[in-house]
């Protein structure tokens, strides 16, 4: 096994990281900035350096400072988490350059599905269905105008260098694409350094459903079930679930063996998500994108299958086969994630502020990833997640119920947390009922 | 006169309108940002900006002012 490990993220993957190193026994090394000195995660590591102020592009984006910590601190691995330096190619390449362990796939792997336009003509061109959409990128407004006629309305506007559903937009006629198209533009140079769009059909009710992927060192890609991400504001994920209430079993196998082409198509190794969009009354599905790196919402997979992703991770870097027997990698009972937020529970708007009381819910089936505990600032440099709640119970109805008593029994107070929203959603006919799509909370606000 | 305040601490990413440019209800004066989200400050009634009160880059607290409208 490593020795040791720099995690290059923040929060609660930093945190739950380092959980498993400890568990593995690799020695773990935190890198923090000065906003963050305080969370769990930099007193959680055995050792955690500063790497600089608040600003992600002046610390967590830092490749160079990033780097250094390593050096300084003989750290022999680089786990990057999710976001910030998980899927930059580059940074992936100089760690190995460095001569250190990249935990995560191939920098060949995240370049050729950061691209969008280049990943959906890859999946289109190994079997794996696509919506109809552009093949290269749209030039100007004018240029939108003609693909999305070609599409047909209403359409998806993208970032090809996105992801995360940032930045995104759809379109329902040409005004809305001319008035959305510029906007896009200079969204996608401001979040992802490159103005490059891509236009979509836009799916009006689809589900959300995404394959977890494991990549072993032999070549074989093995799909790990589903998760449901269906529940979303602004095009990000509020709460997920698995299995998928609308994914029948013979659907089911359809995706899974989609995953893994679409992992095989780019040599994928480690763990990795391929994202589709169902549509449940014909079930059928196509490519959205596929995340080459850990998920948020991991943790649901691994309450239902009982294996540690993270160790996974371990172990595939370092070249050893998987801890589980991939013929009997089953999965047992039903699993929720609610995503608890420092945002006011109605607008959904951010609220950074002091954390004055932190009471985590406890209990059979409970699992709550913290980044945060009484005391600490939630600053608004960062995106607003402050811990996952996840529960898991024999089937869905008993994971509803450990739900509700798990967001009654979490007490976060001086700052708006979205646990109000949660108790709504666990109370509302459209989640409870299983039958929904990604206008689940548009629904809920135009009901209250 | 209408103030227009800071709802959440946030960074100033973009300021949209001048001083002196006459506004509608609802035209975006600047734009926040927060938690790697845009938040828009929209202009709450009719008028001139007679005050702007931030500029691009600045940090504001909840409740500092953003702008005047008379």
């Amino acid at each position: 096994m490593l020795s040791s490990v720099l995690v290059a993220n923040r929060g609660e993957i930093a945190l739950r990281v380092i959980r498993t190193a400890r568990a593995l026994g690799v020695r773990s090394v935190a890198v923090y900035s000065e906003a963050d000195a305080d969370l769990p995660f930099a007193r959680a590591a055995d050792e955690a350096v500063l790497i600089g102020p608040p600003p992600p592009a002046r610390s967590y984006l830092d490749a160079a400072a990033v780097l250094a910590a390593a050096r300084a601190t003989g750290a022999v691995a680089i786990h990057p988490g999710y976001g910030f330096l998980a899927e930059n190619a580059a940074f992936a390449a100089a760690v190995i350059d460095a001569g250190l362990t990249w935990i995560g796939p191939p920098p060949e792997a995240i370049e050729q599905m950061g691209d969008k336009i280049n990943a959906r003509n890859l999946m289109a061109d190994n079997g794996v269905p696509v919506s109809e959409g552009s093949r290269e990128p749209v030039a100007d407004a004018d240029a939108a105008l003609a693909e999305a006629e070609r599409i047909g309305y209403p359409v998806m506007i993208k970032a090809a260098a996105g992801g995360g559903g940032i930045g995104m937009s759809a379109a329902a006629d040409p005004e809305q694409l001319r008035a959305g198209f510029e906007t896009a533009r200079s969204r996608a140079e401001r979040f992802f350094g490159s103005p490059a769009i891509l236009l979509e059909r836009f799916l009006t009710s689809a589900r959300h459903v995404e394959v977890q992927i494991l990549g072993l060192p032999d070549g074989r890609v093995l799909a790990l079930g589903e998760r449901d991400c269906s529940v979303q504001r602004r095009h990000q994920k509020v709460a997920e679930e698995t299995p998928s209430p609308g994914v029948r079993p013979e659907l089911r196998e359809r995706m899974l063996a989609a995953a893994v082409r679409a992992g095989e198509a780019v040599g994928y190794r480690g763990a990795g998500t391929v994202e589709f969009l169902v549509d449940e009354p014909a079930q059928e599905f196509v490519f959205l994108e596929m995340n080459t790196r850990l998920q948020v919402e991991h943790p649901i997979t691994e309450l239902v299958t009982g294996i540690d992703l993270v160790e996974q991770q371990f172990l595939i870097a370092e070249g050893s086969g998987p801890s589980f027997d991939p013929a009997h990698a089953g999965s047992r009972g039903h699993a929720i994630e609610l995503r608890v937020y420092a945002e006011d529970p109605r607008r959904f708007l951010p609220s950074p502020g002091r954390i004055e009381d932190w009471t985590e819910p406890a209990g059979p089936g409970v699992r709550v990833d913290a980044g945060y505990t009484a005391g600490n600032t939630v600053t608004p440099f960062y995106d607003p997640l402050l811990a996952k709640l996840c529960v898991h119970g024999a089937d869905r109805a008993q994971a509803l119920e450990r739900a509700r008593a798990a967001v009654a029994g979490f007490t976060i107070t001086g700052l708006r947390t979205n646990l109000p929203f949660h108790a709504e959603l666990l109370a509302s006919a459209e989640f409870t009922s299983g039958r929904y799509d990604t206008s689940v909370i548009e629904g809920m606000r135009r009901r209250s | 006169m209408t103030e227009v305040r800071a709802e959440m601490v946030a960074n100033v990413w973009k300021v949209v309108a001048s001083a002196g440019d006459t506004v509608a209800d609802g035209d975006t004066l600047v734009i926040l940002e927060s938690m790697k989200m845009e938040i828009p400050v929209l202009a709450e009634a009719a008028g001139t900006v007679s005050t702007l009160a931030v500029a691009e880059g600045d940090v504001v607290q909840e409740g500092d002012l953003i702008a005047v409208i008379d």
